[in-house]
């Protein structure tokens, strides 16, 4: 463990910086994009100097710890703002950073024509600060506030063009989820402090070595609850379709490379509790499983450029989450997946919001077609974005989601079977969607807007997404050679080589299944939409409805919960009206009655007030006597 | 052989300046041209006030039970009860300095000839500063007066002069009139019980002193019946003064027919006077026979929290509301009275500066509030004051704030210290019935902000005259005090403890 100083500018920089902006107003709104990104810039060199002094270091000495100040001393809590740099933390701060840099130079070109310019960088550069809290605190406490602070963040973006009504209530759907989600953080940071009395990730560890199963169970399972909500898992996935309103650079940075991924952190940092739990793991795991599964469905069905990638963003976290449940060996995977997955989606989001740049905000694929002639470096990089979701070899997206489905089929017995099934499927369902937005939007006809004049981005647009598609070709390789990333996490996720389970199939065999699945997805969406329709057909089969309309999770929600919980509340409402505020305005009432009934004993006769006294007399008398009995 | 009792004068003193600044006032206005008479007799009766207030501050430390002979004790909870009447008093004088309140010539009959011919000439009262003298000498020495004679000497002393005081209101003669004489006939038939009651406690005690009383009780022996007889009637004496159910009936008449700055001298003086004396009976006198008095004085400690709490809540002029107020408070004192203890009688001693100048300031508003034929004490007249006066309205609100026990007023605090008092004797049903009607009350003094601030002003509404400067001054310093013992309580309340005691 090592001391360091310099961790605090990692959130100090971008905070200082977007407080600057709002304080500023319209003062700011010269240089303020030009200030947010420098700001960017150095927090990433900063990190990218942590991490080379960290890779200086060896072994143990290698997480970097900082105390800001004594936060909390109350009774037996203590908590400290302290701050940690460990290996798992700088695989964060790197992708935050890096990719939030990215997206703040793509986005001065992006946002450009937009009056509030300069808010919009204040909020990104408070997002940076509020996710490397996230990622940095040493508590769960500390993590609890960037927990907070991303979310508002989340908030305040999906809901920036809040003149439109819709964007405001998708900044608030996702709020609402997000929300369900927290209560699952603090109730397992509450029974984390009732067991072990102590909130640090380090005393937590140390105390689950002894802790009852039941115990580490609910902190898992209230984990896995905030991680659902965050991470737009199921059952708390419907927010993230919904926070597409947000700008498009808003859905690269947030809602598919960084924010979205802070569940499967917060697994991941878990390691300890739900290696001890079998039962969470298993409820981890379903949870991925099922989303893998549910995203890639809704994938299938989107006409809405952005909406498709949202429901692919959640389907690759549910890899993440799967691969998180499987114990000491998933970690690894899990951040090498998040990581490629970062570059590749965030750069796939880019292209999108560059189409849509050239097509007047125009989001429907079926207005799209044969792009590619007119932006063919947007093209280029959503190509290789593509194929690295995809995971054809070398993209980084096969190294990562075939170790995930390697590692699924390993579990074992039905479970293996059941998740490696999955798992597989997923990625055939992967293939069928991601083909169908590539035909839609850059092969094909034309099918455009009669005023839409389709032209390739400026260089401060194209640019972070050539870095980007740069990082899907290279970051998958990168990170597995000679297991690189595996070996770097070792100390973080306990995973020794010793406790690999038996292997269900040679990596080899399920590397070329995978390849046949995709190979299949692809060929079926080629074949299928060899011409598109401008308007979406409505003769369709029942499960392109549902998957249409998002499995029909929100008709759910809002039979289950919204509806009910809203009679619970006006039920309420007329409770607190007709009984307590009834019973209130009797009192009232019977106090008013009884002090005009008292009004009439002060007649303003001298001689009855002479009478009273003298009855007061006597009751003093008899009471005296009384007293003596 | 008769050895002339041996006086200490300087103990004595604060007491005696008064009432020699009360000789010299009737001097002067017996000897000075009209003229200057108003001006001169402001001047002496400060000054007196001040020195005595000198005095008695460098005597603060030298108790002493035989001050006069056994009939004075001069210990801690004198001392501060003496400061703080004077203090009262002082405030009191200058409300009492405007003269527009008082009727030029008391003696005249009103609507008689000679009423008109003392209007016109444009004459103005100035009997009224050497009778508050009077008054306050009487005041002071109620507290730490230790035998029965003397208890009774300074009952009348106080009393006689506020009786007279009652009748001398400018406007609204009859009532005025109506209420002096009332208060004077409740009066005289209270006093009579009490000196009943101590003829009958002496039957008892064979003795006249608060210690004897203790030391017959101890002995034991007596005839039960005097005891007990005597303790219910001077209780009455005690809790006409201070205003309990059912001894208040005259509260409301007198404070609503005296002349407005008389009413606030009156409610927060004699409140402290009264209650000093019956904390110095009951403690010192009858605290061995307290199994007979507390469960009594309890019940009415109760009945007279709810009854003015409740009262007040028809009531819709404004010194009626106050009147039934002061009753609630009464009852509120007569809970740190049981709790028999030392913090009892600390808060008694904190609540009696809060209570006595958040009173006198109220009061002080309420002279300012008027139409073209003199003050108007119907709140419905108030109506939307807080848009034309904001800064008269929201010292009126602040009163009234500290009167309900909100917390950041000077009344909050002193209701936490009686209640904690009473909690910490055991007596926790006072504290409930303390708190609900407390919680009664804060109805009628909110809805008077309410009808200041939040309501639209009315036809007939009223209009608040430019205060006269030492008006302004009384108002100001009660304000102030109200705001600073609610924000900084220790600064009194440590000083409230250290002279929280009783020298037998």
């Amino acid at each position: 463990m090592t001391t360091s100083t310099n961790l605090v500018y990692l959130i100090a920089l971008p905070l200082f910086s977007s407080a600057l902006l709002l304080l500023l107003g319209r003062i700011a709104d010269k240089w303020g994009h030009i200030f947010a990104t420098l700001i960017s810039a150095s927090v990433f060199a900063v990190a990218l100097i942590e991490f080379f002094a960290m890779q200086g270091r060896d072994g143990l000495a290698r997480p970097a710890t900082q105390k800001i100040f004594e936060w909390i001393s109350v009774g037996s809590l203590h908590v400290d703002a302290s701050l940690l740099l460990d290996q798992l933390s700088i695989c964060f701060v790197l992708l935050i950073s890096g990719v939030g840099t990215l997206i703040h130079v793509y986005s001065i070109a992006y946002m450009s024509h937009d009056h509030d310019r300069r808010r919009f960088f204040a909020y990104l550069n408070f997002f940076i600060a509020a996710m490397l809290l996230l990622v940095l605190g040493d508590s769960y406490l500390n993590l609890y506030v960037g927990w907070e602070g991303v979310g508002l963040a989340s908030y305040l973006l999906i809901g920036f063009w809040n003149q439109k009504p819709a964007y405001a209530t998708a900044a608030k759907k996702a709020f609402v989820a997000n929300r369900v989600g927290d209560v699952g953080l603090s109730l397992a940071i509450m029974i984390a402090f009732t067991q072990f009395g102590t909130v640090t990730f380090a005393g937590v560890k140390e105390g689950a070595h002894g802790a009852s199963a039941a115990a580490l169970t609910a902190i898992g399972a209230a984990l896995l609850l905030a991680a659902a909500g965050k991470s737009a898992q199921f059952p708390l996935q419907s927010w993230l379709g919904d926070a597409m309103a947000g700008p498009t650079p808003v859905s690269a940075l947030i809602h598919a490379a960084t924010m979205v991924t802070a569940g499967v952190y917060l697994i991941t940092r878990s390691n300890f509790i739900f290696d001890a739990s079998p039962t969470a793991q298993l409820m981890v795991v379903s949870v991925g499983a099922i989303t893998l599964l549910f995203g890639a469905v809704i994938g299938t069905a989107k006409d809405d450029i952005k909406k498709a990638l949202a429901a692919s963003t959640m389907s690759q976290i549910g890899y993440m989450i799967l691969a998180t449940g499987l114990g000491p060996v998933g970690y690894a995977f899990a951040i090498m997946h998040l990581l490629t997955h970062g570059f590749f989606k965030a750069g796939m989001f880019l292209g999108a919001g560059s189409v849509m740049h050239g097509m007047n905000d125009e989001v429907n694929m079926r207005r799209y077609g044969a792009i590619r002639k007119v932006m063919p470096i947007t093209a280029a990089t959503f190509g290789l974005g593509y194929l690295a979701i995809l995971g054809v070899p070398p993209f980084a997206g096969f190294y990562s989601k075939d170790k995930i489905i390697e590692t699924a089929f390993n579990a074992g017995g039905a479970k293996g079977i059941l998740l490696g099934g999955a798992a597989l499927l997923g990625a055939a369902v992967t293939a069928f969607y991601m083909t169908r937005v590539i035909v839609l939007t850059f092969t094909g006809t034309k099918r455009w807007d009669e005023n839409a004049k389709p032209h390739e981005s400026p260089i401060l647009m194209w640019a972070p997404m050539a870095v980007l598609a740069l990082g899907s070709v290279t970051s998958g390789f990168l990170l597995s050679s000679g297991g690189a990333l595996v070996n770097w996490l070792q100390p973080i996720v306990n995973e020794n080589h010793e406790n690999h389970a038996e292997e269900f199939l040679p990596p080899l065999v399920v590397s070329l299944m995978a390849l046949v699945v995709i190979a299949i997805g692809v060929a079926l969406a080629v074949f299928k939409y060899r011409t598109v329709p401008l308007v979406a057909p409505t003769n369709v089969s029942v499960f392109t409805k549902a998957a249409r309309n998002d499995l029909y999770q929100d008709s759910f929600n809002e039979a289950v919960f919204m509806r009910p919980g809203q009679k619970l509340t006006s039920g309420l409402v007329k409770t607190d009206y007709k009984v307590i505020d009834g019973l209130l305005r009797m009192i009232g009432w019977i106090i008013q009655t009884s002090s005009t009934a008292v009004r009439s004993i002060q007649s303003g006769f001298v001689r009855s007030y002479a009478l009273i006294m003298v009855l007061g007399v006597l009751a003093l008398v008899v009471m005296v006597w009384l007293v003596t009995l | 052989m008769l050895t002339s009792p041996k006086l200490d004068y300087a103990l004595l003193a604060p007491i005696l300046i008064i009432l020699a600044t009360a000789i010299l006032g009737v001097l002067v206005e017996a000897f000075i041209k009209q003229a200057l008479r108003a001006r001169l007799q402001l001047t002496i009766s400060l000054a007196g006030i001040v020195i005595a207030f000198e005095q008695l501050y460098r005597v603060r430390n030298q108790g002493s039970s035989m001050a006069a002979i056994t009939s004075v004790s001069i210990d801690g909870a004198g001392i501060f009860l003496q400061g703080t009447i004077l203090v009262l008093a002082f405030v009191g004088i200058l409300l009492i300095a405007d003269q527009d309140h008082f009727a030029p010539q008391a003696s005249a009959l009103p609507g008689s000839i000679e009423e008109a011919a003392a209007l016109e000439s444009g004459r103005a009262q100035t009997e009224v500063f050497p009778l508050t003298l009077f008054a306050v000498s009487g005041m002071m020495l109620f507290p730490v007066a230790t035998d029965f004679i003397t208890l009774f000497v300074a009952l009348e002393v106080l009393s006689l002069p506020l009786y007279l005081m009652a009748g001398l209101s400018r406007r609204r003669r009859l009532l005025s009139q109506e209420a002096a004489l009332k208060y004077f006939l409740l009066g005289a038939y209270s006093s009579a019980f009490f000196l009943f009651g101590a003829a009958l406690l002496y039957g008892y005690s064979g003795s006249l002193s608060l210690n004897g009383l203790t030391d017959a009780i101890h002995g034991g022996g007596g005839n039960d019946v005097f005891l007990l007889l005597g303790i219910a009637f001077v209780s009455v004496g005690l809790l006409f003064k201070v205003g309990a159910v059912p001894f208040h009936s005259w509260t409301p008449d007198v404070y609503q027919g005296a002349p407005t700055p008389i009413t606030g001298f009156m409610a927060a003086a004699t409140k402290a006077a009264a209650f000093g004396a019956t904390m110095r009976i009951f403690y010192v006198g009858l605290d061995a026979a307290q199994w007979s008095w507390k469960p009594i004085i309890s019940v009415i400690a109760v009945v007279t929290m709810l009854f003015g709490a409740i009262a007040a809540i028809s009531q819709r002029d404004i010194k009626r509301i106050l009147a039934f107020s002061s009753i609630a408070h009464a009852g509120f004192l007569l809970t740190a009275v049981v709790s028999l203890n030392q913090s009892g009688l600390a808060a008694l001693l904190f609540y009696s500066v809060a209570y006595g100048l958040a009173t006198l300031g109220a009061f002080g508003v309420v002279t300012l509030i008027r139409d073209s034929a003199g003050e108007v004490s119907d709140i419905n007249r108030w109506l939307g004051l807080g848009k034309k006066s904001p800064l008269i309205a929201a010292t009126m609100s602040l009163f009234l704030l500290s009167f309900a026990g909100i917390p950041l007023t000077s009344g909050f605090v002193g209701k936490f210290a009686i209640f904690s008092a009473a909690y910490e004797s055991g007596n926790i049903y006072l504290v409930v019935v303390g708190v609900l009607a407390s919680a009664i009350a804060v109805f009628f003094y909110l809805r008077i902000i309410l009808m200041l601030f939040f309501a639209d002003a009315s036809n007939d509404s009223v209009s608040v005259v430019i205060p006269p400067l030492l008006t302004r001054v009384a108002i100001f310093l009660s304000a102030i005090v109200t705001i600073l013992l609610g924000l900084a309580p220790s600064i009194l309340f440590d000083v409230a403890q250290n002279f929280a005691y009783f020298i037998r």
